[in-house]
């Protein structure tokens, strides 16, 4: 145990050598003796720069385009004079969303803009007046950016065991009890630290693998049975999401997930030590959580 | 104390990105990369999909309750009206440019040739969607019957309504056009088009947005290129509020 946080220390200092950085000082708030690992490597980073701008264009373009129609139906067709579920609407200065019949008041927060009647605010959408052409090429261009890198991804990761080795949750991990314990640790935000701070925890895990092998592939092929084109090539599409309409609901519907899995994930880089966190991302390198209590056998180690 | 500075300086850079944004989205440069999606996505699919390769077609147990109008309602035109009011009894649809042999020819004739009928599903580029039955002649009988060139790579339809003070127009390309469920429409669930709905003719091009779907055909004509005609881009959408000539996502 000591002698591996010795090593890990001295490839640390290696890399801090050759970059020429002050790891052990870069943030403060974890103590200088924590030992850096490298944890991210280099394909997993570039795809999620390339990932991460892609999806915030396309829920921005998104927007733009769902501000056209901003009604959403089940099942073939769905117009006008048709059942939506969701509406986002306005009565004169106040916004309004319809969920199912049931109308909620949501003030000038959708539905209405400094532009008018808007479901979604300029300051969310691109581009950021009414431009429904202009949506469509931000989101076109990027669909293709953001299928291309999943695939690439996607592959690599298969390849490099990096799905089956770190994403994949052991046998142990998908015992309920296991899941359970991990629920309540993240709910008193009690992360792990030192070894266990080594892998991914199991909800996080759980977390990637749902946008990656769930939103991800999802989105893309919802998004393609919205095509009238790939309906003719395709025909499967339709009978697999039960018509366009229901396909541009489910679009949608992934569309919050991403939102909602950007909330969670930036919030827990904020929990868990944005500048630790930014530098893995950035660098591949991890300074491994130390526990509250002082280690001073850590310390001893190290130096 | 840093972390307040970042946040500060993050909000500050929130702002100056939206107006950035909206520099860059309108950049001509910008725009021209941006519609190298489009472009791939045209050649992507057009490779992914037989030339052949049918529309979805519904039963008549799938039909929109109501079938909704959208753009232009009514041409106004006297012109129109006049034809309006003889139920277009003396309406002529031309075919000309490079064809062998330019047609005119009206309902009559129209309604005496083969037909096609098909259950399809019309999708707004806004995103909404609506299911009709269309009655009509194909495209491609029509053109073959005028002799089309072997140097026509383009249809142009030309309508009878402004809209917006310019003339409603569009364009396919022979893929299209001789397409079989691709039609001149002149009944929509087995009545004669309503004027809202593009009375006399409307084009059927079911592997496209709604756009794409002319109403109020008066003039059908080939050409080589779609350079010279109006603004140019193959269609009123497309010449005024950019958006994109092919219309298959």
């Amino acid at each position: 145990m000591a002698c591996t946080h010795a090593k890990l220390c001295h490839a640390a200092f290696g890399l801090t050598g050759e970059s020429g950085m002050e790891h052990a000082n870069a943030d403060n708030r974890t103590q200088p003796e924590a030992p850096l690992i490298y944890r991210t490597k280099l394909p997993v980073r570039i795809w999620h720069w390339i990932n991460a701008f892609s999806i915030f264009v396309m829920l921005m373009s998104g927007m733009s385009i769902f501000n056209a129609h901003p009604r959403l139906y089940w099942g073939q067709y769905g117009a006008n004079f048709d059942q939506p579920w969701l509406v986002i609407g306005n009565h004169g200065d106040s916004g309004f969303v319809n969920l199912l019949g049931v109308e909620l008041p949501v003030g000038g927060l959708l539905g209405v803009s400094s532009e008018g009647a808007r479901a979604f605010p300029p300051l969310l959408t691109i581009p950021s007046h009414y431009n429904l052409a202009g949506g469509r090429e931000w989101h076109f261009f990027f669909a293709w950016v953001l299928a291309v890198s999943a695939t690439l991804f996607l592959l690599y990761a298969l390849v490099s065991r990096h799905l089956q080795r770190d994403l994949a949750l052991t046998r142990a991990e998908m015992r309920p009890s296991h899941l359970w314990h991990d629920i309540k640790e993240h709910a008193r935000l009690r992360f792990p630290t030192g070894e266990a701070a080594r892998r991914y925890n199991p909800l996080q895990k759980i977390a990637y693998l749902a946008v990656i092998l769930i939103l991800i592939p999802t989105v893309i092929l919802t998004g393609l049975t919205m095509s009238p084109t790939m309906n003719a090539a395709w025909p499967w599409l339709l009978d697999l999401f039960g018509g366009r309409q229901s396909a541009r609901s489910i679009h949608f519907l992934c569309a919050l997930g991403f939102a909602a899995f950007i909330a969670v994930h930036l919030a827990m880089v904020l929990l868990a030590g944005p500048v630790n966190e930014l530098r893995s991302m950035i660098t591949g390198w991890y300074r491994l959580p130390q526990p509250k209590a002082p280690a001073t056998t850590m310390t001893e180690d190290a130096a | 104390m840093t972390i307040i500075t970042r946040r500060n300086a993050l909000i500050g850079g929130a702002g100056l990105l939206l107006s950035g944004c909206d520099r860059i989205a309108a950049s001509p440069s910008v725009r021209e990369v941006l519609t190298l999606g489009e472009k791939a996505t045209r050649t992507a699919q057009r490779l992914v999909t037989d030339r052949n390769a049918l529309a979805r077609e519904f039963t008549r147990a799938d039909l929109s309750p109501v079938f909704r109008e959208n753009g232009t309602r009514n041409p106004g035109s006297p012109d129109y009206a006049a034809h309006a009011a003889e139920r277009f009894a003396n309406w002529r649809l031309l075919v000309d440019g490079m064809v062998a042999q330019p047609l005119a020819i009206g309902l009559p004739q129209i309604l005496a040739a083969p037909q096609r009928t098909q259950i399809t599903r019309h999708d707004c580029v806004e995103g909404w969607s609506a299911i009709g039955q269309w009655t009509g002649l194909p495209l491609g009988l029509l053109l073959r019957r005028a002799g089309l060139s072997g140097n026509a790579k383009y249809i142009v339809f030309h309508c009878a309504d402004l809209y917006d003070g310019a003339p409603y127009y569009e364009s396919i390309d022979l893929v299209d056009a001789f397409h079989p469920q691709t039609i001149l429409a002149h009944s929509l669930n087995g009545q004669s088009l309503s004027i809202g709905h593009g009375a006399p003719l409307r084009l059927r091009v079911e592997r496209q947005l709604g756009y794409k779907q002319a109403k109020y055909v008066m003039r059908i004509q080939a050409v080589s290129s779609l350079a010279d005609i109006y603004g140019g881009k193959g269609g009123y959408w497309e010449d005024h509020h950019d958006y994109q000539w092919y219309a298959g996502i």
